[in-house]
């Protein structure tokens, strides 16, 4: 068990966020678009050991030119 | 001196506002006493729409610390057909700042912010007025009368809170909730007109009267809006849990109802089947509708659900303060969607799958509540206006098609070229 929490889920501010879709091209597992070229963010908890998915989340992060993204670390279903 | 029956926050309504001696007749004099165990035994629902219980709301901004806390009191009535909030304080303002005052004690603000949307500029007047008289007393918090533009999202709690601190009416993303607003660096408790007004009486009268009235899981008595198809439009003061039909008796509404729009523009539509369901959220809810900002719009049979739902998410739409693509393009596509279905018939069965995929889509990726409504709204009609809309999807001629005759009032939109998706 982490201190932070062992699982995560990206959380975007729908006000910062101008629809760039970077994070659908540097995290397509974790992002959707929508028909506007917004996101749909994959809502469930992904667990950290999941080292690819918790990478391209970090990228799409660093990616997003409004720097709307960001991760949420929480303890997932006990 | 006991209110017994209703009315209750409009007592001793008579066309002005009351004067603070005259206040003080009907209501008695006010004791500052324990109010929090009072308030939470009351069970009292927040009035405002999203009928969040007072005393969890008062009990999270009394664990804030600070001695600059804020007491805003929402009467913005963002809803266009929504009159209960203005008709309270044209009445009663006394009443209003009354519970202001005491959440004030009870959570330990100095200063209270009133909030009347500029448009309603008698309103504006009144409180004025009230609080000009209240300044004589010199006692509790400071009042502070705002008055920000009217639009729809600006009665928002977050929408209120921006435009206190940057003179913006556009809600602000909060990621957690419940969470603390802040004006300044100050915590802010905003709560609606209405439900400050129930609050003066819940420490006047104690939380077992207040109980006397109402439900179990919703006590008391609330205003509701009554418009559409009615002799004449009111507000009323009812016990929560009266039977629908006996709220529209007494309005005055057509008593074979199409449907009934609940709650507000961002409400949902319930079926004129359901007439015998009790007024209170716990009902309202098991059939999709909700008690919402009381309002109650009555559509008579013979008119067309589907144009009426197009009229309304079409203003919505335009009252989306356009900071999130989801609503700003959303809102419009679901109007453009509502729009074909009725006049366009060349792939309906497409427009409807889609209509409800963007539905779907939508739903939850606001900063605030907005697009949500929105899309109960049409969610709700899709639900009960089926059979109508079995009909234009197959190409029947619908007779409300060939009238002008609208039950849901619409403000005119300002600049109707503008539509920002045409």
């Amino acid at each position: 068990m982490n201190r932070k929490g062992d699982h995560f889920v990206l959380r975007v501010d729908p006000i910062l966020c101008d629809g760039f879709g970077h994070c659908h091209e540097l995290a397509p597992e974790l992002v959707q678009v929508d028909e506007w070229g917004y996101p749909i963010i994959h809502e469930e908890l992904t667990s950290t050991n999941e080292l690819a998915l918790l990478k391209s989340a970090r990228l799409a992060v660093r990616g997003c030119p409004r720097q709307a993204l960001r991760i949420e670390r929480t303890n997932g279903p006990v | 001196m006991t209110i017994t029956a209703l009315p209750r926050v409009m007592s001793g309504a008579s066309g002005r506002p009351l004067t603070l001696r005259e206040h003080e007749v009907t209501f008695g004099t006010a004791s500052v006493g324990a109010l929090a165990g009072e308030l939470e035994a009351s069970g009292l629902m927040g009035r405002g729409g999203a009928g969040f219980s007072t005393s969890q709301k008062v009990e999270l901004l009394a664990r804030q610390r600070g001695h600059h806390k804020v007491v805003v009191v929402n009467a913005m009535e963002g809803e266009p057909v929504g009159h209960k909030d203005r008709t309270l304080l044209s009445s009663n303002p006394h009443l209003v700042l009354d519970g202001a005052q005491y959440l004030a004690n009870l959570i330990g603000a100095r200063r209270v912010a009133v909030c009347v949307s500029r448009k309603d500029s008698a309103i504006v007047n009144h409180v004025q007025r009230a609080l000009h008289e209240r300044e004589r007393r010199a006692t509790g918090p400071e009042f502070i009368l705002h008055t920000p533009p009217w639009r729809y999202v600006a009665g928002e709690e977050s929408a209120l809170v921006h435009w206190l601190n940057d003179n913006q009416t556009m809600p602000q993303y909060r990621p957690q909730r419940p969470n603390v607003l802040h004006v300044g660096r100050s915590p802010a408790l905003v709560m609606n007109a209405e439900s400050c007004a129930h609050v003066a009486l819940i420490n006047r009268f104690g939380a077992p009267w207040f109980r006397e009235l109402g439900t179990p899981a919703s006590p008391g008595s609330t205003l509701v809006s009554v418009s559409g198809a009615v002799h004449r439009p009111t507000v009323l003061e009812v016990a929560l849990g009266t039977p629908l039909r006996s709220i529209l008796r007494v309005a005055g509404a057509d008593p074979d109802p199409l449907a009934l729009l609940t709650g507000g523009y961002g409400g949902a539509w319930l079926s004129g089947e359901h007439l015998d369901v009790a007024y209170c959220n716990e009902d309202l809810r098991s059939l999709g509708a909700t008690v919402g900002a009381g309002i109650l719009v009555v559509v008579p049979k013979g008119a067309c659900g589907l144009a009426e739902t197009h009229r309304v998410v079409k203003w919505m739409a335009n009252e989306s303060s356009r900071q999130c693509g989801p609503c700003a393009f959303g809102l419009p596509a679901l109007a453009e969607d509502l729009r074909t279905l009725l006049h366009d018939a060349r792939d309906p069965h497409g427009v409807l799958v889609r209509l409800k995929e963007r539905c779907e889509v939508i739903q939850g990726r606001g900063a605030c509540r907005h697009p949500d409504g929105v899309v109960r709204l049409v969610d709700s009609a899709l639900r009960v206006f089926a059979g109508h809309i079995e009909e234009h999807v197959n190409g029947f001629p619908c007779a409300a098609m060939s009238t002008t005759r609208r039950w849901v009032t619409v403000p005119a939109l300002e600049h109707e070229s503008d539509l920002v998706w045409e």
